[in-house]
Order: structure tokens, then C-alpha cells, then sequence
């Protein structure tokens, strides 16, 4: 495809109006008649045993409906999150909930409830679990292994030596859980002119979505019918039915707009479930609207690390080798996997000639951990953007040149296994940027004015963008219109509008005559991706595109059967199917929409392919007779790693006095294949842009050591950048050049347009002090005064969770 | 825990003028929440971790609004939003000290209904203490900041007593550098309090950061002509540019003869439970030259006697720092 009439082009998602006015509905909007409100009480302590439950005063209060404890749910095993639980292992944990006429009695029940709690050994660093006789997370052990052998505790120490010998900074000796690698290591760093060391850490934040997720749950004749904050539609529904233990095809969600999840509303999580069983139990309708402090506990966060790395440079700059070991933060749930991905991003974003990836997941009493954009693959682009600046000083290379030398390209082998890549344009993502930036001029710049510094940083980001095999669906109706259902999710990003584009582009049709039909899983939605890790472009545009090609299949072929010819003679343009040399014989889309209701069987969804999700099954069949249906699986090639990748240069002004720094010029340059929507890649590459800037400078979980309290459960206290944080204006760009694996050449990008913002930033501030690597996200002013003063850190080495 | 984030029941008072809102005041004495903004008051209250029986709405008493020209300088009416004090012209043009404290505070849309008397008043920032531990501040026993491996960066360098917080407001380092007066009425009298004595420390009155009296109202805040149009400097370094708490401030006001410097008040907030006075700073620079040697001398004095906690010891250059860059020419 080419000369593309939708794809690469500007337009306005449906969505945005109500937006822009208010009226778009979120889950707290929805009511339903006698509908109850709920709230949940919570563990105070880090981690206990509840021994008591006495709801006696709250139960008799006016306006009080009822009560939902552990016993109306289902058990669950540990680390797995439990809807309500009487081992809280956080604080923060749902213990149960009440359900009032309002949301004020139900509040003034909770008060009166007493819940007596044992507390237990807990533990909010994972270092400090890991030592000989440190407190373990779960009584069931310290660490969680999720593997393909086999996943489960374990208990794991380490001496005191070794940790010690760990937070100096030398290669970790105690014992770790996952490994992988390739090439011959030794043998690499044998070849290396330079070898650089580095401990690091990263620091867990919570993802704070600007939502708090809200759950709306009645039943209706056996079904569930779900009101949810939610990044995936019809991916949702297994996990939600499964959480419910009904089947599928008894749980309906509705999600149409969603304030954001950045990983943290993938799939079905606790509280959806809690009011699902609260709605069934009561038999009315409920809804849990949980509070910004809640969203806090229960919405998830980063994973940590603290990690070690060794990388070997040749004389020429290229990466040689690359050993890392990361102990993860994992929170209590065992959630995350990030360490491995980190180091699939240092094989991918470096492609160091030989690699070993060792890690240790360390469970701890903080904040259930999920992913988070770009989890692994931003916390590692922090920690490697400074040491390549460090590689580049020692062999006398420029900063730029050490990144393009090392880029990635259509050639790269990735990961353990070193698989191909679907197509990589790194090195034209930094020629790109570079020249957007001036490089080259600002090198040469004056690096000091009066007590600031200058410092220039460039960044790269990296996630997986893509998947495959799900479905795609459209109809055209008897009236002409286009009809394209998606079940990808809509958790801001307006990518659910801009891959439905696709299937538009395919049937050469008006924007204006297309509907999407999303946002609602009883509005016939076939089985679709999470709305996560980046895929929806590359994966929504190859289902879009083979419903679409579908659809135009059987056009020609309802064409050829009502006037004549074979299939082939017949083509589609200007919303008709008409015959190749004769174009004025040909049938209307409204028209043949019609014919195929009359022709019946696959054409108008009477029958469908076998090899469709049974939700797309379920959708054809409740379409079947309504117009021409289009629907198939993606079973596109796919082969290989499908890289979205991103460049970011950032220049900032340090002042060493107060140890702030103000951003002076940010570019962002995305390489994820062919632009789908200029507008929405620009949103996502400045939008990543202040994530990475939050990360690199401001966001951070602060435990208390010696109680497991949390220090910032607010938008306030969690420092997420405000508008006076980031630049003013920043710019953005793409390389722009197809995947040959994408029907129209697209990406994804949403993870990698912060990673390489994050990684710019490190890259920035160890700039500005002369190369010094703080080793550590965030640098808060704090740091950078102690480090200009000559003073130690307050905190530990490799300590986490800490102010 | 239960959730919090939901108002309770308050009984809500919007007084027309002043002496009805003594008179609430005085009835409800302890019981009673003076309402000004509302900013500070109800993340306490929807979090459950304070229990008024009524709120008392000062937002309705139009005397206590406006900044009105005296014979001896300026008054400000405690009410008065900090969007109207950093419009003001006349604030603008002889008291840029408090106009640059009070447009750093927060962010706009607090700056739009936060008042000058709630941000003077407003409670300390402790997480500890704002998640409603029962910590000294709170009237309990123990302080959970003050410890060994208490995350304590944001919190005192000077006058701790049991309690290590400080103090957050940004309008009252200036109000202390620029000498103002506090006027406090009560249903029998009034009285006129200087600020440098209105915030009080943990030693004097740990459950307070004022010297306010349950029943006592601040009406308005003095600003002597002494000061008007003078040299002034204030900076306040902040994890983020906007909706944020000093780290360490500075509020200066300087008297200049020339170059030279005749009469100073140096004040920093961020370290100590009250607006922190650098005397020895004061009396250093006086007879002085702006001049890198001479704020060199004096950097250090500012620091004298500092004692750091186990993640604050930053705030010590930093102060330093500040009064450094104050003295830059």
C-alpha cells in the first residue's frame, strides 16, 4: 500500500469532543437504578495476619446495605493479589468493603469497624531481605521466580559480605534466579580496550494515573455487567470472567474512556472483581470509585532495581560484551519481570558482540508492583545512557557517534536466542535528531555561566511494539456505512481510532461514512490486543486490515455473482465495487451490503472463519444478517523482534547552587516504522517526554525502613512533573520509513518516547557535572547539592525506597 | 484503614462580618476551623485526621479582604487571596519581597482562593504527621522523622524539640524579612503581634505553629513603611517548579547606602518550625558591600549551630548558598 488517503494523515478522533466539553463518560459517570456505593477498608501495617473482624456497630447503621470480607470471594494463593485479603502484605491492602446508600455512610461504617491485625516481619528494601536474617515479604519466602520451568518461592540470602561487597560496587556474588546469554562473554571482554563498572539504582514509583480507577458492576440474567477503568476492552474479558468464575460469554465491559493506565489497567485486577462480588452478593448494582491515596496502594508501580553492570568497549567504540545482574523490587504480588527485560533492551538498543543477563526478584512489603511503560527497558536506558557517555570520554569519541556506532539496524541480532528484528533504523533515528538539535553547534558551546553548567544528553528508548494473531472485524451496512469494530482499548492515546484508519484506507472509503464501534463489549467487538506494551499500532493495523481485505474480497465476489464476471474482474473505489474497464457497472457499498444480507452464509455473517477468538464468534453471530461482514485473523508474517525505538536530545541548564536544572530544548525522534497519525505521535513522543523527565529527576516510592510507611500516596507528594518542569516547547520527529511486517508499515511507541527521554536526562545531568554518574533515578536537587559540596549521600549505597 | 478522601459532617458557618465570626469563634474555641481558602483544610478533614465540629467561613467578611494604605505602611486584610496580593500595584511597586514569596506558592489555582492568612497559618508539611500518626505534633508521644532511618529530608536543620518539622509557608519568611505586624482579635480584645514572634517552635507550642489562640482570629497583617521599596531577594528551591514546599527558601529585605548595606533581615524557611532569622548573617553583612567576598564571609554564619538529620545535611550548603546568591550584585 501506498499513496495513502487516511494513513499518515491528521484527523480528529471521535472521542475528543467530549473530552474537550466534559460529556465523555468515564466509570464513575455511569449510574444504574438502586445502584450502591462501595468503600473498602485496608491494612494499616506493611504485612499481618487479620485475627479479628467485627463489623457489628457498621452493620446496624442507617443507610448501611452490606458487607463484603474475604469469605464472600474467592481464595487466592499466594503472591497472587487477592481481592480482599486476611494476609495483607502492603499497606493498603483491601481487607473488605462496605456498601452504603452513599458514599459518605459507607466512609463513617468503615470508622466504625474494628479489625484487629497481627503484625508480621516485613521489609521495603530488598537488600535488607536478602541479608542473612533479614525479614522476608511473605511468609512463604523472599523471592518469586516466574519461569517457563516452573514458577514459586524460594528463600534466598546472602551473607552480609556479599552484600556489603554489592552495595561497594563490585560484581555480585550471591545467589540469583533467572540467567540467560549469548556469545562468549569472556571472550569479549578479553577484546575490550575499556571495561566500565557501574552499581545502580532505580527507584519504584507508583503510575498514578490521572483516573483512579472506578468499578460499576450489576448482573442481569446470569450476566455481569462491568463499568470499569480499563486500557484493554475484549482482552479484559477472560481475566474479568475468570476473576468472576463465570464464562466469558457472561461478562459484558464497558470502558469507553479511560484516564489513563500506563500498564497499571491491562488486565483484570482486584477491585474490579470485589465489585463484581459485591453486586452479586447484594443483588444491586455497586460502585467502588476508590480515593487518590487508594490508587496509590492500589494501582501499581515501576519495579525497582538495584543492579550491577559491566560493559566492554573496543578501541573502536563498539560494545564488546555486557554483564548485568539486577536485583528486583517486586513489590508483594511478584509482579513485574523486568530485570529480563532490561537486559533484552541493552542486547537490542547496544548489541554488545557477547551478553549475560543474571536476576533476582526480591519480593518486598511496598506497593504491588506492575508493568509501567517500558518496564525494564526505561529503568536500564537511565542507567546506560550515562556509562555509554563515559565509554565515549575514555576512547576519545564523540557522544553521538559511540550510539550510532553501536545503533541497531535490519541486520541486529536480539536477545538470548539473537532473533532477527522486523526492521531497525536506529542510526537514521540519531542522524535525524542530531540535525533537529544542532548537535553539532551545540558541542561547542560554552559549558559555564555563572553558577550553571550546560549539559547535553542524548537518550535512547526501546520496547517491543508489536503482536499478532488476533481478529479483525467491519461490516457495511444496507446504508452505505462502514462499520469497524475494535476491541482494543481507548486508554488515551486515540489509537483506537487511528488503526481503525486502516481498514478505511482499505476500503478506499470517507472518514465520514466509517463509525467505530468500541468501547463496550456487547457492541459486538472481536477479540483484539491489550491496549499495552506498545502494539496496538502494529497489531489493531494488521487486523483492521486483514477484516478490511476481507470485506473487499467478498465485495468483488458478491459483485461478480450479481453481474457477472469472476472476482477478479472487479475492483473498489469511491465506496462502489465496480468492473475494471467498465466502471459504470459496479454496485454501491449500500448496495452490496444489501446483496450480501439476501446471498446470506459468510458474507453477511451466517458462517465465519473456524480459526476466530470465540468473542469474535460470538459478535459475527449477533451481526450475522445486518450488513456484509469483514472479519478474519491476523495470520500475517511475523518473524521476529519488533523494535519501536525512539531518540531523544535534551539540553539543560544545571545550577550547582540549588541543584535544579532547567530544561532548555528537548527533541524527540520516533523510529517506529510508517507514521500513522502525525497529531497522536507527537501527543505520545512529548507525553513519554515528561514521563521520562518525572523519572529521571522527581518520581520515587519513600518507604519508612523501620514502620513500611509510605511517604507519598498524592499527586503532590509523588513529584510528577508540572507544567513549569518540562519545556515549554519541545520538538518532536519521526524517520518515517515502513516495517515490511505491518500492512502499512507501522510501529508502535509508546513506551520507547519515554525511555529515550529518561535516558537524555541521566545523560544530561552527568554531563553538566563533568561526567560524574549519580548511578541512580531519580537526581533530586538534594543530590546534586551534597555531590557539588563534597558531602557524602544521605543514603546507603544501592539503598532504595529512600528520600 | 478506611479510605478517607469523603468529607464528614461539619457544621458550616459563613459569617457576614467579624464579630459574628468571634463570636463563632469563641464558642467553638478548640471545637472550631477557621476557614479561609480551604487549601490546607480539607485534605485534613476529608482524611479524617482532624475533627472539627464546625468550620467557620471567613471568606464572607469583606473587612477582611483588600490591601489598604495606613500612615505606617501597608495593611493587608488576612483573607485577602495571594492572586490579589501579586496583582497589587502598590505591593508590587514597595513590597516585591511578598509578592515574590506569595507567587511561588503552590501553583495558580491554589494562589486563586489560598488566602495570605492561611498560607501564614497553615499546618506543618511531615508526611508523618499529615498521615494522622499520633507523632508529638499530634499530641502523642514519639516522633517517627527524628530517627535513625526516619525519611527526613524535608525536614529541620534548627529548633527541634521532639518535633523536626518546619515551617512551609512562603509568605511568612517575607512577612518576618519585611518586619510586618500580626493583628489578632478575639471576642475581648485585639492585639498586634510582631511576625518574628508570631510563629512559634515545637518548644514553645508543639501542637501549634502560631501563637494564635483557640477563638483568636488574624484579621490582617502590617507591613511598616520602613522597609517599602527596598533592596529585596527572595528564592525558594523546590523538588518542582510550581505545587510544591520549599526545600530551603530565603526571604531578604536590605537597606542599601550605595553599595553598601546598612540594615538587613535574612530570613530562610524550609529549616526550622518557624520562618528562620539569620542574625549572625545580619549583623555580618552590615557595613558590607554586595560583593562575592563579602557574602563568602557570611555564608557560613547562616549555617552556625545547624543540626542535620540523616537525609537533610544538603539543606547546609544550600542555605548557604542562598544567602550567597542574595548578596550577589
Amino acid at each position: 500500500m501506498s499513496n495513502y488517503k487516511h494513513i499518515g494523515k491528521d484527523f480528529v478522533p471521535p472521542d475528543i469532543t467530549g473530552k474537550v466539553t466534559g460529556k465523555a463518560k468515564y466509570a464513575e459517570d455511569f449510574r444504574a437504578d438502586g445502584m450502591v456505593y462501595a468503600r473498602m477498608y485496608t491494612s494499616p501495617m506493611a504485612h499481618g495476619r487479620v485475627t479479628r473482624i467485627d463489623t457489628s456497630k457498621a452493620e446496624t447503621m442507617d443507610g448501611v446495605v452490606g458487607i463484603l470480607t474475604p469469605d464472600d470471594v474467592p481464595a487466592t494463593e499466594a503472591p497472587q493479589a487477592a481481592i480482599l485479603t486476611r494476609t495483607p502484605a502492603y499497606i493498603g491492602d483491601p481487607i473488605l468493603a462496605v456498601a452504603a446508600l452513599d458514599e459518605k455512610t459507607a466512609e463513617d461504617a468503615l470508622a466504625a469497624i474494628r479489625v484487629d491485625i497481627e503484625p508480621l516481619p516485613f521489609v521495603t528494601d530488598p537488600l535488607d531481605s536478602l541479608v542473612a536474617g533479614g525479614p522476608d515479604a511473605r511468609e512463604e519466602g523472599n523471592v518469586y521466580v516466574r519461569s517457563r520451568e516452573g514458577s514459586g518461592f524460594r528463600s534466598v540470602k546472602w551473607t552480609r559480605e556479599q552484600v556489603d561487597e554489592f552495595r561497594s560496587g563490585k560484581e555480585p556474588t550471591g545467589e540469583h534466579a533467572n540467567e540467560w546469554s549469548y556469545g562468549d562473554l569472556d571472550r569479549g571482554f578479553v577484546d575490550a580496550k575499556l571495561v566500565i563498572e557501574e552499581p545502580f539504582v532505580t527507584i519504584g514509583y507508583a503510575h498514578m494515573s490521572m483516573e483512579p480507577r472506578t468499578a460499576m458492576a450489576y448482573w442481569q440474567n446470569g450476566t455481569c455487567y462491568m463499568h470499569g477503568s480499563c486500557q484493554s476492552q475484549s482482552y479484559f474479558l477472560p481475566g474479568l470472567a475468570a476473576m468472576l468464575g463465570v464464562e466469558v460469554k457472561d461478562v459484558v465491559l464497558i470502558s469507553e474512556n479511560t484516564g489513563g493506565g500506563f500498564g497499571s489497567k491491562i488486565g483484570a485486577y482486584p477491585i474490579i472483581g470485589l465489585t463484581g462480588y459485591f453486586a452479586k452478593k447484594l443483588g444491586r448494582p455497586v460502585q467502588l470509585r476508590i480515593s487518590r491515596e487508594q490508587e496509590y496502594y492500589n494501582g501499581s508501580a515501576r519495579v525497582g532495581f538495584q543492579g550491577w553492570i559491566r560493559m566492554g568497549f573496543a578501541e573502536d567504540g563498539r560494545a564488546t560484551a555486557a554483564d548485568v545482574f539486577i536485583v528486583e523490587d517486586i513489590g508483594p504480588n511478584a509482579t513485574g519481570g523486568d530485570g529480563s527485560s532490561a537486559g533484552g533492551a541493552i542486547s537490542l538498543v547496544y548489541d554488545p558482540g557477547s551478553m549475560r543477563f543474571r536476576g533476582l526478584p526480591v519480593l518486598t512489603n511496598t506497593t504491588p508492583r506492575g508493568a509501567q511503560r517500558g518496564p525494564g527497558q526505561n529503568q536500564i536506558a537511565a542507567v546506560m545512557a550515562p556509562i555509554m557517555d563515559k565509554a565515549a570520554k575514555e576512547l576519545g569519541i564523540d557522544r553521538l557517534e559511540i550510539r550510532r556506532i553501536n545503533s541497531t539496524n535490519n541486520d541486529t541480532t536480539v536477545y538470548a536466542e539473537q532473533e532477527p528484528v522486523t526492521s531497525a533504523y536506529m542510526d537514521e533515528a540519531l542522524k535525524k535528531a542530531a540535525e533537529m538539535f544542532g548537535w553539532e553547534a551545540k558541542i561547542k558551546q560554552p559549558k559555564r555561566i555563572g553558577s550553571k553548567v550546560r549539559g547535553l544528553g542524548i537518550g535512547q528508548g526501546y520496547h517491543s511494539a508489536g503482536t499478532n494473531g488476533f481478529d479483525g472485524l467491519v461490516r457495511i451496512s444496507p446504508d452505505g456505512r462502514i462499520h469497524i469494530h475494535t476491541g482494543i482499548g481507548n486508554l488515551g492515546t486515540y489509537s483506537y481510532a487511528s488503526t481503525s484508519r486502516v481498514a478505511a484506507e482499505v476500503l478506499k472509503c470517507e472518514w465520514e461514512d466509517c463509525v467505530i464501534h468500541h468501547g463496550n463489549t456487547d457492541d459486538n467487538l472481536p477479540w483484539n490486543s491489550y491496549q499495552a506494551g506498545s502494539v496496538s499500532t502494529f497489531t489493531q493495523t494488521r487486523t483492521n486490515y486483514v477484516a478490511a481485505m476481507d470485506a473487499v474480497d467478498k465485495m468483488k465476489r458478491i459483485a461478480a455473482e450479481t453481474l457477472g464476471g469472476t472476482p477478479d474482474d472487479y475492483d473498489i473505489d469511491g465506496q462502489r465495487v465496480y468492473r475494471i474497464g467498465s466502471p459504470a457497472q459496479g454496485m454501491s457499498y449500500g448496495a452490496v451490503a444489501a446483496r450480501a444480507i439476501q446471498l446470506g452464509g459468510a458474507y453477511s455473517g451466517q458462517t465465519w472463519p473456524s480459526d476466530i477468538h470465540e468473542i469474535t464468534q460470538r459478535s459475527v453471530q449477533k451481526l450475522a444478517g445486518s450488513g456484509l461482514i469483514g472479519v478474519a485473523k491476523d495470520n500475517l508474517e511475523r518473524n521476529g523482534v519488533i523494535p519501536g525505538l525512539a531518540v531523544a536530545f535534551v539540553e539543560i541548564e544545571l545550577d550547582l547552587e540549588t541543584g535544579k536544572y532547567d530544561i532548555l530544548d528537548y527533541v524527540g525522534v520516533a523510529e517506529c516504522g510508517t507514521v500513522l497519525h502525525p497529531q497522536g505521535l507527537a501527543q505520545q513522543m512529548k507525553g513519554g517526554s515528561v514521563w521520562g523527565m518525572g523519572m529521571a529527576g522527581m518520581e520515587r516510592h519513600v518507604y519508612d525502613p523501620q514502620n513500611g510507611l509510605p511517604a507519598n500516596v498524592g499527586f503532590h507528594e509523588c513529584r510528577i512533573p508540572t507544567y513549569l518542569d518540562v519545556p515549554s516547547v519541545s520538538q518532536t520527529g519521526a524517520v518515517d520509513l515502513p516495517d515490511p511486517q505491518n500492512p502499512v508499515g507501522a510501529r508502535g511507541i509508546g513506551e520507547p518516547a519515554m525511555g529515550c527521554s529518561v535516558a537524555a536526562m541521566t545523560s544530561a545531568i552527568s554531563d553538566a557535572l563533568d561526567g560524574h554518574i549519580f548511578g541512580r533515578t531519580p537526581v533530586s536537587p538534594d543530590m546534586i547539592v551534597n555531590h557539588v559540596a563534597g558531602l557524602e549521600q544521605s543514603y546507603m549505597p544501592l539503598q532504595t525506597n529512600n528520600s | 484503614m478506611a479510605s478517607f478522601d469523603v468529607m464528614p459532617d461539619v457544621q458550616l458557618y459563613q459569617p457576614a462580618n467579624l464579630d459574628d465570626a468571634l463570636n463563632l469563634a469563641d464558642r467553638y474555641a478548640d471545637d472550631g476551623w477557621l476557614l479561609g481558602g480551604g487549601q490546607d483544610t480539607y485534605g485534613w478533614l476529608k482524611d479524617r485526621a482532624k475533627h472539627p465540629q464546625a468550620m467557620i467561613d471567613l471568606n464572607g467578611i469583606d473587612t477582611l479582604r483588600g490591601v489598604r494604605e495606613t500612615d505606617e505602611g501597608i495593611e493587608i486584610g488576612a483573607a485577602t487571596t495571594l492572586r490579589d496580593i501579586i496583582r497589587n500595584d502598590l505591593l508590587r511597586r514597595d513590597f516585591g519581597l511578598l509578592v515574590a514569596a506569595a507567587e511561588r506558592v503552590a501553583s495558580p489555582q491554589i494562589r486563586n482562593v489560598g488566602t495570605l492568612g492561611g498560607n501564614l497559618v497553615q499546618d506543618a508539611r511531615c508526611w508523618y504527621y499529615r498521615r494522622g500518626l499520633s507523632c508529638y505534633r499530634a499530641g502523642g508521644n514519639t516522633c517517627y522523622a527524628d530517627t535513625p532511618q526516619g525519611m527526613n529530608r524535608e525536614h529541620c536543620l534548627f529548633g527541634a524539640s521532639r518535633c523536626v518539622a518546619v515551617s512551609p509557608s512562603d509568605t511568612a519568611t517575607a512577612a518576618v524579612a519585611l518586619d510586618a505586624t500580626m493583628v489578632v482579635q478575639s471576642l475581648d480584645r485585639m492585639r498586634t503581634v510582631a511576625a518574628g514572634d508570631f510563629f512559634v517552635g515545637p518548644a514553645t507550642h508543639i501542637t501549634r505553629m502560631t501563637l494564635l489562640e483557640p477563638g483568636e482570629i488574624l484579621t490582617a497583617v502590617r507591613f511598616p513603611a520602613k522597609w517599602a521599596g527596598k533592596r529585596f531577594y527572595f528564592e525558594k528551591v523546590a523538588d518542582r517548579n510550581t505545587w510544591d514546599f520549599a526545600l530551603v527558601s530565603i526571604a531578604v529585605a536590605m537597606s542599601m547606602d550605595g553599595d553598601t548595606i546598612t540594615d538587613s533581615r535574612f530570613v530562610c524557611g524550609g529549616v526550622a518550625a518557624t520562618p528562620y532569622r539569620l542574625r549572625n548573617v545580619e549583623n555580618a553583612v552590615r557595613g558590607k558591600a554586595l560583593a562575592e567576598d563579602s557574602a563568602n564571609a557570611a555564608a557560613p554564619l547562616a549555617t552556625q549551630g545547624a543540626r542535620v538529620l540523616n537525609a537533610n545535611q544538603f539543606k547546609v550548603p544550600l542555605m548557604e548558598n542562598l544567602v550567597r546568591r542574595a548578596m550577589r550584585a
